[in-house]
C-alpha cells in the first residue's frame, strides 16, 4: 500500500488561503450579528456621555497596528527578518494598548457614565467591545506565537504561512472595528 | 490498563472530569477573591464545562500537532502509519477521513438511538389521554432533549457520509485540512455529554428552540442545552471549512465543477450553510447565556431588548437548518438512484444548481416560523411568497426522480427501498408544507401536530430513509462485507408502515387542533384511538432501528465478502478495494467523462493514472455489461 501523496498537483498554499478565508468568512458573521441586534434595538440613538477622545484615540492606534503588520508581512517577502520581528513586536505592543484601552479603561468609566452591561445601550457597547477585544486578545496571541518562532528563524521569503495567516487575522480584526466604531461611537 | 489509556475516548474522559474539577475549583477560587459566595451552580458550572471540553479535546490528543507547531516544531505531515490493532484507531485521533467518517456515522447512530428513547417516552404518555408515566416537565425535557439530539445526529451523520465519500469521489488523498477534520469531529462528544447533562441540572422545558423570555430564567439545565448546542455548531462549522475547501481545491485532473458527483454538490450548498448560519443559532444561543449570567438584557423589554428579535436571528440560521440535513440526503438519493434504474441521471446540471437555490431561498424564508408573531402584513406576505419559491428548486429534485425513473428497469435491493420510501414520505412533507407557509392557515395550525408531522415527513425523506440508503449502500465499502439483505428489507417495510401510521396520526390530530409540546389532552376531544395508533407507528419504527442495529452488527462481523462492485457502480469509491486502506487516492484519478452515463454505449468516467505501478492502473469505469445493456 503506497502511503506517499503527490503534492504536486495540490497547491498547499492555496488551500490554506481558502480556509483561512471561509474561517474568516464564518466569524465575520457574529460581529454582524451584535451590529444587527445594536441597531434593531437601539436605533440610531446613542448616549452622549461616551469618551469620544478615549473611542477616537484607540481607533487610531488599531489602524497604525494594521500598517505595522502589514510591514511585518512585506518585510519577510522580501527576506528581512529584523524587519519582520521589529514590526511584528510593535503590533503586539499596539494591539495591547488597545486591549488595555478597552479593558481596562473604557469598561471601568463606562458604567461611571451610566453604562452598563445589563441594559439599554450598554448591552449592545459591552457585547460588541467585548467580542470584538475577544478577538484582539486571541490575535496577539497568535502573532506572539509567529514571534517566537520568527525569532527562531522559522520563516523565509518562500515560507511564510504562518506570517501571512496571523497578519491576514489582525487585518479582519481591525476591519470589524472600522465598522464597530462608527456604530458605536459616531452614528446619529 | 494500558490497552484502555491508549484509547483517547477514555483519556479525553478522564481529563475531561478532571478538567471540570480544575474549572470548579478555579471559578471558586475567583468567586471567593471576588468576596461573592463560592458556590452559584450557574457560573460555576458554566466555567467547569468550558474547561471540561477544553481538557476533553487535549485528553484526546486534538491539539497536540498544533501544541508542537506553536511551540515551534515542526509538526509535518498527519502520519499514514499505525501501530497496534485497527480497532483502536477509531477511539483516538485520527486525521484518516474513512475513520472520522465511520467515528462520525457511529457517533450520529447512538445519539438517534439516544433521540429515539425521547420520543418513545413521548409517545407511551400520548398513546392515552390524562398523565400515566411523566410529570409535564419531564415531558417538555423528553422533547426538547428528542429534537436536539436529533438535529445532533442528523449534522454528525450528514458530517459521517460526506467525510468518508468526499476524498473517495473527488479523487483526493483526503480532506483538505486533515487535524481540522478530526477536532471537529472530537468536539462533538463532549457537546453531546453536556446536552444529557441538562438532565441533571434540571432539564429544560423550552423545547429545542430555547426561546426566551422562558429560556433566560429557570434552571440551569438550559444553560448546558445552550452550552451543547453551541459545540455542536462549533464542530459544524469547522466541518463546513473542510467540505468547502475539499470540493474547490482537491478535485482531480478532469473533474470540473459539472463533473462531480451529484451528492457532492449536496454536501457543497449544505456546507456553505453551515458555514454561514451555524453562526446565527451559536451566537443566539450565546446572548442568552449572557443574559442568564451576567443580567444583559438581549431579549428583555424592560431592560431595552426584544424577544422577538432572538426570534430573527435564531430562525435565520434554524430554517436553513434543515436543508444542511436533507441536501446531503436528496444528494444521496440522486446519486443512488441511477445505479439502481441503470439509466443517466436526468437533468444533471439543473439538480445540482438545484441545490444551491434551494440553500439560497433558504436564507430567505425564516419567518414563516413567525407568523403568529404579529409581524407588519407586509412580511408575513413576503415570507408566505418566498416560502413557496422553495418549492421550486424542491420540484426539480423531484421530477429528475421520477423522470429518472421513467422506463428504467428498478432493482429492488434494500437501498433502492430506501430510496422509494424516501420519495412517499418527503412528497408528504412536500405537499403539507405549502399549508403551513399560508399565513391564514397556519394562524390556525401552528404549533399543532399538524406542523410537527409535516417536519418529521421532511425529515425522514430528507435524511433519515436517505442515510439509513446510504448506509445499507456503502456498508459493502466500508467493512468488505456484505449485509443481510432479508433483514434489510424487514427493516424497510415496518419502518415505512410504522412511520407513516405515526405522522398520519399527528396529521389527523394536528388538524383537529391537538397542541404540540403538551403532555396530556381531553378525552372528550376523541383522540385516544388516533393517538394510540400514532404510538404503536413510533413503538415500530424503533423497533425497526433494532433491526438494522442487529444486521449491522452481525453483518460486520460474520457477513458474506463484498464483491468489488455489488452495485455496479460507475462513481470512484468503486474502483478502490473495500475497505479502502491508507491514503484514498495517492495519485489522484484523471476523469475524463460524466459520472452517471448509465447504459451509454462507451462512455467513460474515468482512467486511472498510471503511475506508482499499482494492480489497479489500467482499469476504467466501463464495465461490460454497460455496453450491453445500452441496447435496451
Ligand atoms: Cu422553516
Amino acid at each position: 500500500m503506497s502511503t506517499h501523496v503527490s503534492h504536486a498537483t495540490y497547491d498547499r498554499l492555496a488551500i490554506n488561503r481558502l480556509g483561512l478565508w471561509l474561517f474568516i468568512f464564518s466569524d465575520a458573521l457574529i460581529f454582524a450579528i451584535l451590529l444587527i441586534t445594536r441597531f434593531a434595538l437601539f436605533g440610531t440613538s446613542r448616549p452622549e456621555e461616551l469618551n469620544q477622545a478615549l473611542g477616537l484615540g484607540l481607533t487610531v492606534i488599531l489602524l497604525v497596528s494594521s500598517l505595522t503588520a502589514y510591514r511585518a508581512e512585506a518585510a519577510i517577502a522580501t527576506g528581512d527578518r529584523s524587519g519582520l520581528l521589529r514590526n511584528l513586536l510593535l503590533t503586539i505592543i499596539f494591539g495591547t494598548l488597545f486591549l488595555v484601552g478597552v479593558v481596562g479603561w473604557e469598561w471601568r468609566e463606562a458604567p461611571h457614565l451610566g453604562i452598563v452591561p445589563q441594559e439599554g445601550y450598554g448591552i449592545a457597547f459591552f457585547s460588541m467591545t467585548g467580542l470584538h477585544a475577544f478577538h484582539v486578545l486571541t490575535g496577539v496571541l497568535l502573532l506572539l506565537i509567529v514571534f517566537f518562532n520568527a525569532r527562531r528563524g522559522a520563516y523565509g521569503p518562500d515560507n511564510y504561512w504562518g506570517v501571512e495567516a496571523a497578519v491576514k487575522y489582525w487585518h479582519f480584526v481591525d476591519v470589524v472595528w472600522v465598522f464597530f466604531y462608527p456604530a458605536l461611537y459616531l452614528v446619529r | 490498563m494500558r490497552l484502555l489509556w491508549s484509547l483517547g475516548l477514555i483519556r479525553g474522559l478522564v481529563w475531561g472530569i478532571v478538567g471540570t474539577a480544575i474549572g470548579i475549583g478555579f471559578t471558586m477560587l475567583v468567586r471567593m477573591a471576588l468576596g461573592k459566595p463560592a458556590w452559584e451552580t450557574a457560573p460555576v458550572t458554566f466555567v467547569a464545562a468550558v474547561f471540561g471540553t477544553l481538557a476533553f479535546l487535549a485528553g484526546v490528543g486534538a491539539f497536540a500537532d498544533w501544541w508542537r507547531w506553536a511551540s515551534g516544531e515542526e509538526a509535518g505531515d498527519p502520519p499514514h502509519h499505525h501501530e497496534g490493532p485497527e480497532w483502536v484507531r477509531y477511539f483516538n485521533f485520527d486525521t484518516d477521513h474513512k475513520i472520522i467518517g465511520v467515528q462520525y456515522t457511529i457517533t450520529s447512530l447512538v445519539l438517534m438511538f439516544a433521540a429515539g428513547i425521547m420520543a418513545l417516552i413521548m409517545r407511551l404518555e400520548l398513546a392515552q389521554s390524562g398523565l400515566q408515566f411523566v410529570t409535564p416537565e419531564q415531558f417538555n425535557s423528553a422533547m426538547g432533549l428528542h429534537g436536539i439530539v436529533m438535529i445532533g445526529s442528523i449534522l454528525l451523520g450528514v458530517a459521517g457520509m460526506a467525510n468518508y465519500l468526499l476524498p473517495l469521489m473527488l479523487g483526493a488523498p483526503d480532506m483538505a485540512f486533515p487535524r481540522l477534520n478530526a477536532l471537529s469531529f472530537w468536539v462533538a462528544p463532549p457537546a453531546a455529554i453536556l446536552l444529557f447533562l441538562s438532565l441533571a441540572f434540571g432539564g429544560f422545558d423550552t423545547g429545542w428552540t430555547g426561546y426566551p423570555p422562558l429560556g433566560a430564567v429557570g434552571a440551569t439545565g438550559k444553560q448546558f442545552f445552550y452550552l451543547g448546542v453551541f459545540f455542536l455548531g462549533f464542530s459544524s462549522i469547522l466541518g463546513a471549512i473542510n467540505f468547502i475547501t475539499t470540493t474547490l481545491k482537491m478535485r482531480a485532473p478532469g473533474m470540473s465543477m459539472f463533473r462531480m458527483p451529484i451528492f457532492v454538490w449536496g454536501v457543497f450548498a449544505a456546507a456553505w450553510i453551515q458555514l454561514t448560519g451555524t453562526q446565527f443559532i451559536g451566537t443566539s444561543f450565546l446572548m442568552v447565556v449572557l443574559e442568564r449570567l451576567l443580567g444583559m438584557g438581549f431579549f428583555d423589554p424592560e431592560k431595552g431588548g426584544d424577544p422577538v428579535l432572538f426570534q430573527h436571528i435564531f430562525w435565520f440560521y434554524s430554517h436553513p437548518a434543515v436543508y444542511i440535513f436533507v441536501l446531503p440526503g436528496l444528494g444521496v438519493i440522486s446519486e443512488l438512484l441511477p445505479v439502481f434504474v441503470r439509466k443517466p441521471l436526468f437533468g444533471y446540471k439543473w439538480v445540482a444548481l438545484s441545490s444551491m437555490g434551494i440553500a439560497t431561498v433558504g436564507f430567505l424564508v425564516w419567518a414563516h416560523h413567525m407568523f403568529t408573531v404579529g409581524l407588519p402584513n407586509e412580511a408575513n406576505t413576503f415570507f408566505m411568497f418566498t416560502t413557496m419559491l422553495v418549492a421550486v428548486p424542491t420540484g426539480v429534485k423531484f421530477f429528475s426522480w421520477v423522470a429518472t425513473m421513467w422506463g428504467g428497469k428498478i432493482e429492488f435491493r434494500t437501498p433502492m427501498l430506501f430510496l422509494l420510501g424516501a420519495f412517499v414520505t418527503f412528497l408528504l412533507g412536500g405537499l403539507t408544507g405549502p399549508f403551513l407557509a399560508v399565513v391564514p392557515v397556519d394562524q390556525y395550525l401552528h404549533d399543532t401536530y399538524f406542523v410537527v408531522g409535516h417536519f418529521h415527513n421532511t425529515m425522514f425523506g430528507g435524511f433519515v430513509f436517505p442515510f439509513l440508503a446510504a448506509i445499507y449502500y456503502w456498508f459493502p465499502k466500508v467493512t468488505g462485507r456484505m449485509y443481510s439483505e432479508r433483514l434489510g428489507k424487514v427493516h424497510f417495510w415496518l419502518m415505512l408502515v410504522g412511520f407513516v401510521a405515526q405522522t398520519g396520526s399527528m396529521f389527523q390530530t394536528g388538524l383537529f387542533g391537538m397542541r404540540r409540546r403538551i403532555a396530556d389532552y381531553d378525552p372528550s376531544l376523541g383522540f385516544d384511538t388516533i393517538h394510540l395508533i400514532g404510538s404503536i407507528g413510533g413503538y415500530l419504527v424503533f423497533f425497526s432501528m433494532l433491526i438494522f442495529a442487529y444486521n449491522m452488527i452481525r453483518s460486520l462481523v460474520a457477513g458474506e465478502k463484498a464483491p468489488a462492485n455489488p452495485w455496479n457502480s460507475r462513481s470512484l469509491e468503486w474502483l478502490l478495494p473495500s475497505p479502502v486502506k491508507g491514503v484514498s487516492w495517492p495519485t489522484p484519478p484523471v476523469v475524463v467523462g460524466h459520472p452517471y452515463d448509465y447504459g451509454v454505449p462507451n462512455a467513460t468516467f474515468v482512467r486511472l493514472a498510471p503511475a506508482g505501478g499499482s494492480d489497479r492502473s489500467s482499469q476504467t469505469t466501463t464495465p461490460a455489461h454497460e455496453t450491453k445493456e445500452a441496447n435496451r
